[in-house]
């Protein structure tokens, strides 16, 4: 009796120590995202494979709607000291977070404090210029960065009689009346996103400012200036164009791709990372990716296109321990296989020049035509600092009220210069209202 | 009398729970939101800095304040209006009806169990631009639907959703006002030679207007700050910012531009106004009804 007693005690006690080693041993790591659906699926999976390549750190994604609910959430933790560690926050926050000294831990810091070797030179410019200081240096890890190309129906050029995609502006307002006149098509092209396609990459891509001091990163007096570029030409044209049909406007988010789906548009221009929704969506018809055009008339050889999509903030609050596995979730998370799989499955691009490589080596670029134009279109030249991004602060709300003028000029109730003047205006006011909250 | 007297701490303590949460859940967001509208503040509360009034006059000096006010009172006014009188329409109709009244009763109150946001998914599918239904048919009909782009569609777009969620409710109480009219009234104007138009205007309507009252401030109150859900899910305050109502202003500059300061400043605003409607409805308008 006595032994058995024994016994029923000492597996009690051992499986007692057995859970409090496991509940000491791994540190828990809260991430939370804004990837839903498939991509959510992929972001538990990557968690996972990290948590079973080592037994420190448990990293523990959890979604937490789009992209501005979840930077509203964390925002909201962060004020009630219940921060997750890591947060995926969208390009436009980009200026709120950094300027937030005391909420985040900038990258190139948590990895300097680390064990990590860091190589921040791995790493592809062009897509963590957004996220760098103005000298460089890394302040969010890149996760899912995208940037606009054109998805044309070749069916309908065939239809037309147009053989070539053109590479400029001028070019494709030619091809697209082809289009239109010919009967093919009811509308030449439309766009997802217009301000961050029509205008912020715009601007880029022809290398002039879309706002002063570098875009924003220069400094928070910056001030818009795409209503005295060639960025109002080019909604001039895209104004004439939708008298004509060789435009349609189709919303501010993503709600013009099913005009594409349909054939009711030849082109669509949308994000890099519509790939798979295209190609499973087009199913009647042939279809190419092509680079986004640019004007002859502005530039000779055009700029790089900047990165829309989100990057990984760590938030401040937490123990060295928990930042040490932060770290070597993010060494884990940029090295070339997880990359790789990441970009090849999703269509967002890749983050560092290896993983690119990986994805030559496999063969991967030859398998599915359209892939690499991105990343062409990114890496092709060294960005300026007109193409390396924007840093501007209330940008969430610069971005609504540009689209909102863009809708006013779309639809005829202001002109072009007038609507752009006042969405620079108001664009303007929001500037310095960050200003001063920030300064 | 005296028994109350006695007991003069039970009120309270049974009420205590009621007025915990509506001073927990109201009072203290309310309270939190006046200061937070004299100071200017960064998103993660680092710091903040006292402006005074400058949060209001900013607000009350921006063309798009007023812009957003005009949207609200059309709004409202038509989403009052409109859902009160197909209501009321409706219920005249339901009390008639004898054979099968449970199950149109019950088929007209169900919009209400619908959730604004689905509300307003619902009608977004029906009448999107490019795989619409409805919008199909306005085409056939050469009405060329684009909400997207068009701000009187948009806006007619968001009124329908918002009377078609609130119908439901007003109905519900038309039909227990009209139910709760003495049938021996309309019996004695009907033989008196009054016909159904006229037996409606001079008994059932007049009788009617408590029902009516209460209605008309809770349909000001829905339209005014309940409807959010459903422009969010329908046109996000677009095109143009033709649908963006003052409730759906305070939430923008707030949760998306986290500019708390002149976002409280703006409830604070609202509030005032509700509340100074709400008055002018009990004063004025509340004389006219027949209890």
């Amino acid at each position: 009796m006595l032994r058995i007693h024994h016994l029923g005690a000492l597996t009690l006690g051992m499986a007692a120590a057995g859970l409090s080693l496991s509940a000491h041993s791994a540190t828990e790591i809260a991430w939370w995202h804004a990837m839903g659906g498939e991509l959510g699926n992929k972001v538990n999976e990557i968690a996972a494979n990290f948590n079973e390549s080592q037994d420190e750190y448990v990293v523990k994604p959890s979604f937490r709607g789009n992209y501005s609910e979840t930077m509203t959430s964390a925002i909201a933790a962060f004020r009630a000291n219940e921060a997750p560690a890591i947060v995926q926050i969208y390009e436009v926050g980009t200026a709120t977070m950094m300027n937030a000294k005391g909420a985040i831990v900038p990258v190139h810091e948590l990895m300097a404090e680390s064990d990590q070797d860091f190589n921040p030179d791995a790493f592809l410019s062009a897509v963590t210029g957004y996220y760098t200081t103005s000298d460089g240096k890394m302040l969010s890890m890149p996760f899912n960065s995208s940037t606009p190309v054109v998805y044309v129906n070749r069916d309908i050029m065939a239809e037309a009689g147009v053989e070539e995609m053109p590479a400029t502006w001028e070019g494709l307002g030619e091809a697209l009346g082809t289009i239109v006149e010919s009967g093919a098509a009811e509308c030449g092209m439309t766009t997802t996103w217009p301000s961050w396609i029509q205008l912020e990459n715009f601007s880029a891509r022809h290398d002039i400012p879309f706002a002063t001091e570098q875009n924003g990163f220069g400094g928070l007096d910056a001030r818009l200036k795409i209503n005295e570029t060639a960025a109002v030409d080019h909604i001039q044209r895209l104004a004439n164009w939708q008298e004509d049909g060789r435009f349609a406007y189709g919303g501010r988010f993503d709600e013009a791709a099913p005009s594409f789906y349909t054939g009711r548009c030849a082109m669509l221009m949308a994000s890099s990372a519509s790939l798979a929704g295209v190609r499973s969506n087009a199913e009647g018809f042939e279809f190419s990716v092509e680079p986004l055009p640019y004007s002859s008339e502005v530039i000779e050889t055009p700029q790089n296109s900047i990165i829309g999509g989100a990057s990984l903030w760590v938030l401040e609050g937490h123990s060295d321990k928990v930042y040490q596995g932060v770290a070597e979730f993010f060494d884990y998370l940029s090295s070339a296989e997880v990359q790789a799989d990441w970009h090849q499955f999703s269509g967002y691009l890749p983050i560092t020049q290896a993983a690119y490589d990986l994805g030559k080596e496999q063969g991967f670029y030859e398998a599915n035509p359209g892939s690499a134009v991105a990343i062409e279109q990114m890496t092709g030249v060294t960005p300026t600092e007109n193409s390396k991004g924007l840093r501007l602060g209330n940008m969430p709300q610069i971005r609504a009220t540009i689209e909102e003028q863009l809708e006013k000029i779309f639809n005829g109730d202001v002109g072009v210069q007038e609507g752009l003047d006042e969405a620079v205006r108001r664009s303007n006011e929001l500037l310095k209202r960050f200003q001063q909250a920030n300064g | 009398m005296a028994t109350f007297q006695r007991h003069r701490l039970t009120p309270w303590l049974l009420l205590s729970p009621q007025l915990a949460i509506v001073a927990i859940f109201f009072f203290w967001p309310a309270f939190q939101a006046v200061i937070q509208a004299f100071y200017v503040q960064d998103p993660f509360g680092l710091g903040r800095a006292f402006v005074a009034f400058e949060n209001f006059t900013r607000v009350l000096g921006s063309a798009e304040y007023y812009r957003a006010l005009g949207t609200t009172v059309t709004f409202s006014i038509s989403v009052a209006l409109g859902a009160m009188a197909l209501a009321l329409l409706l219920a005249v109709l339901a009390d008639r009806v004898i054979k099968g009244a449970h199950g149109y009763k019950t088929l007209l109150i169900w919009p209400y169990a619908v959730a604004p946001a689905v509300a307003g998914v619902l009608w977004v599918f029906m009448l999107d631009p490019e795989l619409g239904l409805v919008s199909a048919w306005l085409g056939a009909m050469g009405i060329d639907w684009n909400h997207q782009l068009n701000g009187g569609q948009a806006m007619a777009l968001v009124i329908m959703a918002s009377i078609w969620k609130q119908m439901s409710y007003n109905f519900v109480f038309f039909l227990a006002g009209l139910q709760a009219i003495p049938k021996s009234l309309l019996e004695a104007a009907a033989i008196d030679n009054a016909g159904p138009w006229r037996r409606f205007w001079t008994i059932t309507f007049p009788l009617l207007s408590p029902t009516s009252f209460f209605l008309l401030v809770m349909n000001s109150v829905y339209a005014f700050f309940e409807t959010f859900g459903t422009i969010d899910a329908t046109t996000a305050g677009g095109p143009g910012g033709a649908t963006r109502t003052l409730v759906y202003k305070v939430y923008e500059d707030g949760f998306i531009g986290y500019d708390l300061g002149s976002s409280a400043a703006q409830s604070v605003l609202l509030m005032l106004l509700v509340g100074l409607l709400t008055l002018l409805q009990f004063r004025y308008l509340e004389r006219k009804v027949q209890y």
